[in-house]
C-alpha cells in the first residue's frame, strides 16, 4: 500500500511520447533538439542511421580510451617477454640474442588487441552507465516494446528549459501514437532484493577462500610428502641402470652394446695407421698413408712429445726428465727413463716405437688413450728427428747449416 | 518434410506482428519462447549428447593411459589432435569474418546470418581448445603454459609458435566472447521484455545489463562495435597465422614454407563458411527462419565458398610450383610423396573435396539448390579435415632420413576423439539455438527498407 501511494505521489521524472516509424522520431528529434533542450533522449530498438545528426549527439571519446589501452597491452607484453626470457631467467635459444624481440612480436600483437578490446567493452559500458538495472521508464507497460518495433522520446523534468506544458504542446505538434508522463520510480523500497545482496556476500567471500589456500601453501611447510596422483609418471617401472634385472642371465640392467658395435671414427681398419704393422705383419718402418713428413706433422709431434713424453725422457729425450730427478733423488730403487739415443732405440722400426707409445712398456703407460693415432705417428716422427739431430755429421749439413758452426 | 513439420513444429506458424519489426522480433523471439522445441532439436540433442559422450569417455581414457591411446608413434608425434586442433580453430574463423569482416566490407546481408555465426565461432574454439590441452603428455599440467610465478623460477619460452599460440587462441577466444556478448545485449534486452517468467527475465535481464535502447548508447555501442570488428580482423588474420607458424617455423619439408600463413587463412575462411552452410541450412528449416535466412544469402555463401576454394586450389598448385622450381630435393620429394606416395589417397581426397567440388557453383541452378550448398558444405569439411591430416601427417612420414621414415595408423581412440569434439559443438550450438537470440534483431532491423529514416535533408 505504501509503495503504491509513494508511486502515486512521485514528482515527475518526464514526459514520453511514442512513435511508430522511424522517420517521425527523427523529426521530432530534430524540433526537440532545435528547441534548445539538453537532457532528454530517444530510445530505439535499433541505431537509426541519421539520429545522431538529429540529435545533436557528439561523436564519443571512446575510441580515446582504447587507444590509451592498446598502447598499454603493446608495452605490458614487452615488458613481460622482456623481464622474464631476457632478464630474470636468461633464455638461450639456438644462439639468438637474449632479447630477440621480432620473435617476440606475435605474442605483442595479441595483448595489444585484447587489452584494447577489453577496454572496448568496458569503456562503453562505462560511458553508457551500464549496468543500468532499474530506471523510471521500466514502469511504463508500453515502454516494453522498445526493444521490439516501437520509438520513444523523453524529456527529462531535470532539463533546464524544462516546462511541462511548453514540452507537451512540443511533443503534440510531432503527431506521436501516445504521449505520456513518467513518474520518478517511487514503486519498491529496495532496489536490489535482499537475497541476491546475501547471496552476493556469500559468493564474494566464498571466491577467496582458494586464494587464502594458496596464501597459506606457499608460505608453511610441509610434513607429508607430494601427493602423488599420477604414479606410473613419478615412479616409472622403467629398470634403473645400476639395478639389477632378472631378466638376463647376468642379473644386471646395464647392458653391453652388441657384439660388432663400433663407435664412429673407430672402426680401426687401417693396420699400419692403428698397429704400426704393415701388410705382411711386420713393423711398418714409414709413417701411414695420408700422413705427410712435413712441418705440421713434426710441430703436432713436438707439442704432444712437449705434453706426454717429457716429463720422463726429458726436452732432448735422453730421459732425465723431471720426474726422472725427482725419483731418483728419492733414493728407493728406480730404473731411469731409456735415453732414446740409444743404438737400441735409433734402430727401432716405426711401428715398433708407434706400439711402444701406444701400448706402454715395463714401467712406462700406454698412451693410446691418451693421444689418438696421428698424434701418435707425429711423436714418432719427432722422435726420428730428435735421434737425427744427434747422429747427423758435418757431412750431411747443408752449406748454410755449416756456415753457422763456424 | 516442411509440410509434416509445419503441422507440429511451433516455428514454422505465421509470424505474429503488424509490421516488419515486429515480424522479426516475434520470429527469432519465439524460438526462445515455445514451451517445447521441436522433435528435430530433440533427436540432435540426443545425438549430440551420445558424441559428447564418446568425448568425454575418450579424453578420460587418454588422460588415465597416456597419450600412447592415440595412434602416435614416431615419427608421427603429432598425428590426429593437432589435425583436429587446426580444423576446428579454421572453423571459427568463419564466423569472426562474418561478424567482422563483412560488417567493415558495409556488406549488410550478413546480419541475418552473423549472430549463429559468431556462436559458431565461439563453440569451434571451444572444441579447439581442449586439444592442446589433452595433447600434451602431463594434461595436469597445462598452467605451465603461461607466465605465472612458480617455486622453480621459470618461465615460459615466450619466442616458440606454440607459446604464440596460447596467446593468440587465448586473445581469439577472449575477443570472440566478448564481440558476441556485446551483440546480444540488445537482442538480451528484447527477451528480457518478452519473458513472462520471474526467472527468465531475472536472468535475460541481468546479461542484458539493463538496455533500454536509447540513442546516446546506440551511439558509443555502434563505435564499439565498429573498433570491435576492426581489431577482430587482423586478429584473425594473425591467430591463423600463429596456428601455421606451429608448422611453417619448422625445418620439415612440407611444412617450412612462407606460404602457410595466407594459405591456412584462406582455407579457414573456406572450411568455416562451409560449416555455416551445413548449419544454416537445418536451422533455417527446423527454427522457421526462411524468411531471414534467405535463399539470397545462401547463394552468397555458395559464392564465397567457390571464392575461398579457387583461393585455396591455387595455394596447392603454388606449393607444388614452389617446390618444383626451388630444386631443393627434400622438398620436391615431399610434394610428389603427398601425391603419389602411401597417403595419395588422403591427398586426391583433399584436391576432390575442396578444390573440384565447389566448382559445381558457378551455375546458378546449382548455387540455389538447398541440397547442392548443404552436401557441398559437407565434402568441403571433409576435404578441410583431410588437408590438415596431408599436411601433418604425411610430411612427417616421410622426412629428411630413410631409416626415420613409418606409418601412421590412427587408432580407434583417435577416430572416437574426433566424432566426440563434433559432439561437444554441437550440443553447445543447440542449446544457444534453444535459449539464446539466434538471429541478431538489431542489426537485422537496422537494415530492412522500414528501417531507414526517411528525412528531407537526407542526401541518400
Amino acid at each position: 500500500m505504501t509503495d503504491q501511494d509513494a508511486q502515486a505521489n512521485a514528482p515527475l521524472h518526464g514526459i514520453l511520447a511514442e512513435y511508430d516509424s522511424p522517420t517521425a522520431v527523427v523529426l521530432a528529434s530534430k524540433k526537440v533538439r532545435d528547441a534548445g533542450y539538453t537532457r532528454w533522449d530517444t530510445y530505439t530498438p535499433y541505431p537509426i542511421h541519421g539520429i545522431e545528426k538529429a540529435m545533436g549527439i557528439r561523436m564519443t571519446i571512446l575510441p580515446w580510451f582504447v587507444i590509451v589501452f592498446a598502447i598499454i597491452g603493446l608495452l605490458t607484453a614487452t615488458a613481460l617477454q622482456w623481464g622474464t626470457n631476457a632478464m630474470d631467467y636468461k633464455w638461450l635459444i639456438s644462439g639468438k640474442p637474449f632479447w630477440s624481440w621480432p620473435a617476440n612480436v606475435p605474442i605483442i600483437f595479441e595483448l595489444t588487441v585484447l587489452f584494447s578490446a577489453f577496454s572496448t567493452l568496458a569503456g562503453m559500458l562505462a560511458l553508457n552507465n551500464l549496468p543500468l538495472l532499474a530506471h523510471p521508464l521500466d514502469l511504463k507497460e508500453r515502454f516494453r516494446r522498445v526493444t521490439d518495433d516501437k520509438f520513444f522520446l523523453l524529456i527529462e523534468a531535470r532539463d533546464p528549459k524544462f516546462d511541462e506544458s511548453n514540452a507537451r504542446k512540443l511533443l503534440e505538434a510531432t503527431a506521436p501514437v501516445v504521449l505520456d508522463t513518467v513518474k520518478e520510480d517511487r514503486s519498491s523500497s529496495a532496489l536490489i532484493p535482499r537475497g541476491l545482496i546475501y547471496a552476493g556476500i556469500v559468493l564474494g567471500v566464498a571466491s577467496l577462500v582458494p586464494f587464502a589456500v594458496f596464501a597459506q601453501a606457499r608460505t608453511a611447510k610441509m610434513d607429508k610428502g607430494r601427493l602423488h596422483l599420477v604414479w606410473d609418471m613419478d615412479f616409472t617401472p622403467s629398470y634403473k641402470t645400476q639395478s639389477d634385472n632378472p631378466l638376463f642371465e647376468d642379473q644386471r640392467a646395464m647392458r653391453k652394446p652388441p657384439v660388432g658395435t663400433v663407435a664412429q671414427g673407430h672402426l680401426n681398419a687401417d693396420d699400419h695407421l692403428h698397429l704400426g704393422k704393415n701388410a705382411e705383419g711386420n713393423w711398418a718402418t714409414t709413417l701411414p698413408a695420408g700422413m705427410q713428413a712435413d712441418e705440421a706433422t713434426m710441430a703436432l709431434g713436438k707439442a704432444q712429445f712437449g705434453i706426454y713424453c717429457t716429463p720422463c725422457h726429458g726436452f732432448a729425450g735422453e730421459g732425465n726428465g723431471m720426474v726422472h730427478k725427482k725419483a731418483s733423488a728419492l733414493g728407493q730403487g728406480w730404473v731411469p727413463p731409456t735415453n732414446l739415443h740409444e743404438e737400441r732405440v735409433r734402430n727401432l722400426a716405426a711401428g715398433d716405437m708407434y706400439n711402444t707409445i701406444t701400448r706402454g712398456i715395463r714401467n712406462m703407460p700406454a698412451y693410446g688413450s691418451q693421444m689418438d693415432d696421428q698424434e701418435r705417428w707425429a711423436v714418432v716422427l719427432y722422435v726420428r728427428a730428435l735421434q737425427k739431430s744427434r747422429t747427423v755429421g758435418v757431412g750431411q749439413l747443408t752449406d748454410a747449416e755449416r756456415s753457422q758452426l763456424k | 518434410m516442411a509440410t509434416a513439420a509445419s503441422t507440429t513444429n511451433p516455428y514454422n506458424g505465421p509470424l505474429k506482428g503488424d509490421n516488419a519489426f515486429a515480424q522479426i522480433t516475434d520470429n527469432v523471439s519465439r524460438i526462445m519462447e515455445a514451451p517445447k522445441p521441436p522433435l528435430a532439436w530433440y533427436l540432435g540433442m540426443a545425438f549430440a549428447l551420445s558424441l559428447l559422450g564418446i568425448f568425454g569417455a575418450s579424453l578420460g581414457f587418454v588422460v588415465w593411459e597416456g597419450i600412447g591411446a592415440w595412434g602416435h608413434v614416431h615419427p608421427v608425434a603429432w598425428g590426429f589432435p593437432i589435425v583436429n586442433f587446426v580444423f576446428w580453430v579454421g572453423i571459427g574463423h568463419a564466423g569472426t569474418l562474418i561478424s567482422a569482416i563483412l560488417f567493415l566490407l558495409r556488406q549488410n546481408w550478413r546480419t541475418a546470418i552473423n549472430r549463429f555465426a559468431e556462436a559458431m565461432t565461439i563453440f569451434a574454439v571451444v572444441c579447439a581448445a581442449v586439444f592442446p590441452g589433452v595433447h600434451i603428455g602431463r594434461p595436469w599440467l597445462p598452467y605451465w603454459m603461461f607466465p605465472i610465478p612458480n617455486q622453480m623460477g621459470m618461465w615460459p619460452q615466450f619466442r616458440s609458435p606454440l607459446e604464440w599460440d596460447v596467446f593468440a587462441v587465448g586473445t581469439y577466444a577472449t575477443v570472440s566472447i566478448l564481440f558476441w556478448y556485446m551483440g546480444m545485449i540488445p537482442d538480451f534486452a528484447t527477451f528480457r521484455d518478452r519473458s513472462t517468467s520471474t526467472v527468465r527475465r531475472a536472468v535475460y535481464g541481468i546479461v542484458a545489463m539493463g538496455w533500454r535502447g536509447s540513442s546516446r548508447q546506440w551511439h558509443r555501442y555502434e563505435r564499439a562495435y565498429l573498433l570491435l570488428a576492426a581489431l577482430a580482423t587482423p586478429l584473425v588474420l594473425s591467430v591463423h597465422s600463429v596456428v601455421s607458424f606451429d608448422f611453417a617455423t619448422s625445418q620439415l619439408p612440407g611444412w617450412h614454407t612462407t606460404i602457410f600463413p595466407p594459405y591456412f587463412v584462406a582455407g579457414a575462411i573456406f572450411g568455416g563458411f562451409a560449416m555455416v552452410v551445413v548449419l544454416a541450412i537445418p536451422a533455417r528449416q527446423f527454427f522457421g527462419l526462411k524468411k531471414i535466412i534467405t535463399m539470397k544469402h545462401l547463394e552468397l555463401m555458395a559464392k564465397v565458398i567457390l571464392g575461398t576454394g579457387m583461393l585455396v586450389g591455387y595455394a596447392y598448385a603454388m606449393e607444388m610450383f614452389v617446390a618444383w622450381y626451388s630444386g631443393a630435393m627434400f622438398e620436391q620429394f615431399a610434394f610428389l610423396n603427398r601425391a603419389f606416395g602411401n597417403y595419395a589417397w588422403a591427398y586426391w581426397t583433399m584436391i576432390f573435396c575442396n578444390v573440384m567440388s565447389p566448382q559445381v557453383f558457378w551455375f546458378k541452378k546449382m548455387r540455389t539448390n538447398i541440397w547442392v550448398i548443404f552436401i557441398v558444405g559437407l565434402i568441403v569439411n571433409v576435404g578441410m579435415w583431410f588437408e590438415r591430416f596431408v599436411i601433418i601427417c604425411t610430411s612427417l612420414t616421410r622426412d629428411f632420413l630413410p631409416a626415420n621414415w613409418g606409418n601412421f595408423i590412427p587408432s580407434p581412440v583417435d577416430y572416437a576423439t574426433l566424432a566426440g569434439s563434433f559432439g561437444l559443438f554441437f550440443t553447445l550450438f543447440l542449446l544457444f539455438c534453444r535459449y539464446m537470440p539466434m538471429v541478431a534483431m538489431a542489426e537485422l532491423k537496422a537494415f530492412i527498407p522500414e528501417g531507414h529514416a526517411h528525412d528531407e535533408d537526407d542526401h541518400h
